[in-house]
């Protein structure tokens, strides 16, 4: 069994009144552990429904979710401390600062789990390098900082909790590409050193693409398909039909191979195309100039 | 989760309560309350409860929705029945023990109260449920504007109610988004005493003000940016008219006040 599993998890908003929602639709799965997962589809498909299933904020209508094995609810004295494996950062996470400095935000969670001040401590300092917040920083009110770096510090803050998973709303939303990619840049860095499992939920097929190792494609409150990269983009017609789109890149090259330009490689981002076309030129001998 | 609260609570529709002049029906509202206190015997009321279910069926409001508008006032109407049950001391006594004493005065003043109260509610949630509050406050808004010649602010009473309304659903959700990611953070807003949980509370509210106050910001930046200058010279979209329907309203209810007086002149309690 996976980190994350669910059966048959269902989930209705409203129900007995007239605006009655299935948000979640009878979802089974299965995430398993040290996985980077991104989690797509368009708006209203139920992405931030179904993660928040994963933490026990929402109590499934109908079915299971079984955090590392522990099935959430069935205990409920228990709830507290599964929710810690689980950290989940919201959309908009900035709108949750509260703390006079950016120091003692980041460390309201692991003071939430009881930690002793020398392991929050330490845990603040090393999270707020992570994301890239100087170390001045932390003494500074949270309500003083530019919108990217209050950003970074709600992201620190759940971080510093060193949750088995991590899972992220729409992180980059509202941000510059340069403040994306550094969000995108510093998940992949925390991922690669803490080996955690890491779930990114977006519309952006191009950060998702360049980002995880397995996708899941979500559409009216299903789970479409749920595989690595290539199988997804494979799909590249369905994928339109339900208003997503393949990153333009994989778009070119599809379209270079089927004109006969032969290659091996999947490719999902610009600079590894950029490295792909030097590589081909250089094998047939011809030099850029 | 807290987004279930419906406030304003109204029930669109198609009837002729729905359809009558705002201002009008606040009128009919505030005779029906008078009616209610005139009445001083069970059968004034007993034709304000016919007046008022009447307006009901009308309306084609469910009556469950009638009774969901008692729901919340149950604790008062218990604790004026106990204190009218025993505390009259006129009237044959029915039960006496040791200190207590009940009479049928108090029994019958209970009844009446009680009564009194639900009808009361009920009459003026059937108003709520069918006016939307936009337009209530336009109504407000129209009544209160011959008090402008003497500085009242009408317009910008009615235009801070119209805000008001606006955002409670907004800030609902603010409030459920914010409480679910402090949870995330391990936030405990359900156990230990008073004082734990008022300081849980400050994870929640500092957010939630922070945002309140950047919403007026931008609001009030976008309304400057269309030119609002408050309400001298404002035009509006939807002019208020009264119609003959108003006016029948207006004759029936009344009628119904006049039966009540009355009834009390032959029924005194
Ligand atoms: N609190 C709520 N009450 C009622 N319905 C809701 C609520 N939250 C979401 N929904 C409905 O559930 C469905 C799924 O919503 P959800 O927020 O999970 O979508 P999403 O995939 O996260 O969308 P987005 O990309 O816009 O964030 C939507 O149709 C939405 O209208
Ligand atoms: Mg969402």
């Amino acid at each position: 069994m996976g980190i994350i599993k669910t059966e048959n998890l269902t989930y209705v908003y409203g129900e007995g009144t007239p605006f009655r929602k299935v948000a979640v639709d009878n979802i089974n799965l299965d995430i398993d552990e040290g996985e980077i997962v991104g989690i797509i589809g368009r708006t209203g498909s139920g992405k931030s429904t179904l993660i928040q299933h994963f933490n026990g904020l929402l109590k499934p209508t109908s079915g299971k979710v079984f955090i590392d094995g522990d099935e959430l609810f069935a205990d409920k004295s228990r709830l507290k401390e599964i929710r810690f494996k689980v950290g989940l950062v919201f959309q908009y996470p900035e709108y949750q600062l509260f703390e006079e400095t950016v120091y003692k935000d980041i460390a309201f969670g692991p003071k939430n789990m009881g930690l002793s001040e020398d392991e929050i401590d330490r845990r603040v300092r090393e999270t707020a390098r992570l994301v890239g917040l100087k170390p001045e920083y932390l003494e500074k009110s949270p309500f003083e900082l530019s919108g990217g770096q209050k950003r970074r510090a709600a992201i620190a803050g759940v971080m510093a909790m060193e949750p088995k998973v991590l899972i992220l709303d729409e992180p980059t939303a509202g941000l510059d590409p340069r403040g994306r990619d550094r969000i995108l840049g510093l998940i992949k860095e925390y991922h690669a050193e803490k080996g955690t499992t890491v779930l990114l939920v977006s519309h952006s097929m191009e950060d998702v693409a360049k980002t995880v190792s397995k996708i899941l494609v979500m559409n009216n409150s299903k789970v479409f398909m749920y595989s690595d990269r290539s199988g997804v983009f494979a799909k590249a017609e369905e994928l339109t039909s339900m208003g997503l789109t393949v990153p333009q890149v994989t778009r070119v090259f599809d379209r270079l191979r089927a004109a006969g330009i032969e290659f091996e490689d999947e490719v999902f981002s610009v600079e590894y195309a950029k490295d792909l076309v030097l590589r081909l030129l250089r094998e047939r001998g011809q030099s850029l100039d | 989760m807290i987004k279930d609260i419906t406030i304003g609570q109204f029930f669109p529709g198609k009837s002729i309560i729905h359809r009558l002049d705002p201002r009008i029906k606040l009128l009919l509202t505030v005779i029906y309350i008078v009616m209610l206190f005139t009445a001083s015997g069970f059968t004034g009321l007993l034709a304000a409860s016919l007046y008022m279910l009447a307006a009901f069926i009308i309306s084609g409001i469910p009556i469950k929705m009638m009774l969901k508008s008692i729901k919340p006032i149950l604790p008062i109407i218990i604790f004026t029945g106990i204190l009218n049950l025993f505390f009259i001391s006129s009237g044959d006594p029915l039960v006496e023990w040791h200190f207590i004493k009940i009479t049928d005065d108090g029994v019958r003043t209970m009844i009446f109260m009680a009564a009194r109260i639900i009808l009361l509610i009920c009459g003026t949630s059937l108003l709520t449920y069918t006016t939307s509050p936009i337009t209530l406050t336009d109504a407000i808004e129209r009544i209160l504007s011959p008090l402008k010649v003497i500085k009242f602010p009408a317009h910008e009473i009615a235009m801070m109610m119209t805000i008001a309304l606006r955002f409670i659903p907004t800030l609902i959700e603010e409030t459920d988004k914010i409480m679910s990611a402090q949870k995330a953070r391990g936030a405990d807003m359900e156990s230990g005493n008073l004082i734990h949980r008022a300081k849980a509370l400050i994870p929640i509210l500092i957010p939630l003000f922070v945002s309140a106050f950047r919403r007026a910001e931008e609001l009030a930046l976008a309304m400057e940016c269309r030119c609002y200058h408050g309400g001298e010279g404002r035009t509006r979209l939807k002019q208020l008219k009264t119609a003959p329907r108003d006016y029948v309203a207006v004759v029936i209810t009344l009628i119904f006040l006049a039966a009540v007086i009355v009834l009390n002149m032959f029924s005194p309690i």
